[in-house]
């Protein structure tokens, strides 16, 4: 009787509090449908009738599928240089003896702990200087020179699971260090990269202060810096304001579901617990 | 030196090459990014540039910027007392809410993923875009989040309390209530943190809970004597994660501050927008660089305050008291 009543108990709080957590979503769906008489009456949740058009006036209005694009080339060419630099780093850290390596190990970890706006302005600076201001590059750039401290460290212990054995076989029958990485370690950190890739494209597919000071031309903009520049033009306009919201969300929702577990797998790797 | 010798001398220079060939990468990207990058700030940060003019009209004022910002800058105490206040009330919310949070979706009950999403869903989009949402549901008049409190006063006064006035404020149009806006805008963001909890609280062994059952303990004690203190690793890194990161908050005050200012009388000033307006806005790079110094100081400071107290209130597993 007792474990019946909390199951309840539990089950009531759970669903309260995630009705309480999903109004933000749902109303800005629900305002996303309404017309502009029925987005400034008070309690009307369910649309009345559903205007699927707004989305149609969002997408004519605002360049989404420039904004799309232009996100989704940075993200993926951002992937593409964090994996594969993270990667060969990693194996240095991990398989490769050297001198200085665990000092510069030491140093690259404590950089995760810098303020990112320590070095923007350098950074924009320097961009400048060489004229990449407006383009895409410092925003991908970067991503190739040692692709994040923070991928580096979870596929560096990655790779230290890797049983010496392998490796062992491997230079015995006289591979170089570049194939034990490339036919070895890295088709076994297969779950540790999807892990990165997935984390990775979330972040840079939100990075939202880059962008803001790299880009200038409109029709470069990402899909952050896109929606926060019309939302000051379409202030009154609430349901096409949140109906072009949605349409920002969407690609991390449907990456999400598609993806789930990796978003999880992350924490276990990094064996944060304790 | 013998053939052995030079032989060694040459593999093992062959080995050096190698491991820094594959770092370098990471070794290039922080000489220049990081090590580079810092030093020029901290150099520009005794100058004045405006990041227009040529590299050799910067003029090296010394200690003026530093001098300006702690003796004649109002706006620096003022963006420092608005993040020190969303960073107070912010995290603990955060840390503690979200922990809570973890320890209900720690149940084994079915269907607790689509709860887990549901929680976790928040964290993870876009940031601008749940700006733009979360403008909306604050708007003072038709914002859900008014018309609900509205509802309840409406309520209230049907049930003959109608002395008990529930405010209906005015969020980020009003000096006072524009930070608890921005607040509970990020307390809707924990996702995150909940999801490490979670990885947490998996790793604390049953047979403490089984025992702890076989003595008659409450669910309460079971959570404060056994639960909390074995997770005291992760709500260290939660709380230093969220700290770092409610010092540099940025993204969500940019986007849902109209005009990208600082909100009614500057209450939204933080000190990363104070930051970003006196380099892109105003262009004064010096002294955006001597902010940006400070703040890594104080991010520094905190940090090791919060690191020497963990020894304190921090138990690892395998330690001996």
């Amino acid at each position: 009787m007792r474990r019946i009543v909390s199951r309840v108990v539990v089950y009531a709080l759970l669903i309260l509090l995630s009705v309480a957590f999903s109004i933000p979503f749902l109303w800005s769906v629900s305002a996303s449908l309404k017309s502009l008489d029925q987005v400034f009456k008070a309690g009307v949740w369910i649309p009345m009738p559903i205007r699927w058009t707004n989305y149609k006036h969002v997408f004519d209005n605002i360049p989404f599928h420039l904004f799309f694009v232009n996100s989704f080339v940075v993200t993926v060419a951002c992937l593409i240089g964090q994996l594969s630099s993270a990667s060969l780093v990693a194996f240095s850290f991990a398989r490769l003896r050297w001198f200085g390596r665990d000092f510069w190990f030491v140093v690259m970890l404590s950089t995760m702990m810098l303020p990112a706006v320590v070095t923007m302005i350098p950074h924009f600076v320097f961009f400048n200087y060489i004229g990449w201001i407006d383009t895409f590059k410092p925003l991908i750039v970067p991503s190739f020179l040692g692709g994040g401290a923070f991928n580096i460290f979870l596929l560096r212990q990655f790779f230290k699971t890797i049983p010496l054995d392998l490796e062992d076989a491997a230079r015995i029958d006289g591979c170089s260090s570049f194939r034990v990485f490339l036919q070895i370690m890295v088709p076994l950190a297969k779950p540790a990269l999807a892990t990165i890739a997935v984390l990775s494209f979330i972040g840079q597919w939100n990075n939202f202060i880059e962008p803001l000071i790299y880009l200038h031309a409109y029709r470069k903009f990402t899909v952050a810096i896109g929606i926060s520049m019309f939302k000051d033009a379409y202030g009154m306009f609430p349901h096409y304001m949140m109906a072009a919201s949605i349409i920002a969300l969407l690609p991390i929702l449907v990456l999400f579901f598609a993806a789930q577990r990796y978003f999880v797998s992350g924490i276990v790797l990094t064996g944060i617990k304790g | 030196m013998t053939a052995i010798q030079s032989a060694n001398v040459r593999r093992a220079f062959k080995r050096n090459l190698e491991g820094y060939l594959f770092a370098s990468p990471c070794l290039v990207g922080f000489l220049i990014l990081t090590l580079g990058a810092m030093l020029f700030s901290l150099f520009l940060s005794f100058a004045e540039w405006d990041a227009q003019s040529p590299l050799k009209e910067i003029s090296f004022v010394g200690f003026n910027n530093y001098r300006e910002m702690f003796f004649e800058d109002e706006l620096f105490y003022k963006s420092l007392y608005n993040t020190a206040y969303y960073t107070f009330f912010s995290v603990p919310l955060r840390v503690t809410i979200a922990l809570l949070l973890a320890v209900l979706l720690n149940q084994k009950v079915r269907g607790i993923t689509v709860f887990r999403t549901i929680f976790y869903l928040p964290s993870i989009v876009v940031g601008a875009a749940t700006a733009v949402v979360w403008s909306w549901i604050l708007n003072p008049s038709y914002g859900i989040l008014n018309l609900t409190l509205h509802k309840i006063n409406l309520f209230l006064d049907k049930i003959y309390l109608g002395f008990i006035n529930v405010p209906e404020p005015t969020w980020l149009e009003s000096e006072f209530w524009s930070k608890p806006a921005l607040i509970i805008m990020s307390v809707w963001g924990l996702g995150s943190s909940m999801l490490i909890y979670l990885a947490g609280l998996q790793g604390v062994p049953d047979h403490l809970y089984e025992v702890a059952d076989l003595d008659g303990a409450s669910s309460l004690r079971k959570f404060w004597n056994i639960t909390v203190p074995m997770i005291t690793p992760t709500i260290f890194f939660n709380l230093i994660v969220s700290v770092i990161g409610a010092f540099q908050v940025f993204t969500q005050v940019y986007v849902i501050t109209v005009g990208h200012t600082g909100g009614p009388n500057n209450s939204t000033l933080v000190y990363v927008l104070y930051l970003y307006r006196k380099a892109f806005d105003e262009l004064q790079m010096g002294y955006a660089c001597a902010l940006a110094w400070v703040l890594f100081v104080m991010i520094l400071l905190f940090t090791m305050l919060i690191l020497r107290s963990s020894a304190l209130w921090v138990y690892y597993e395998g330690e001996r008291r």
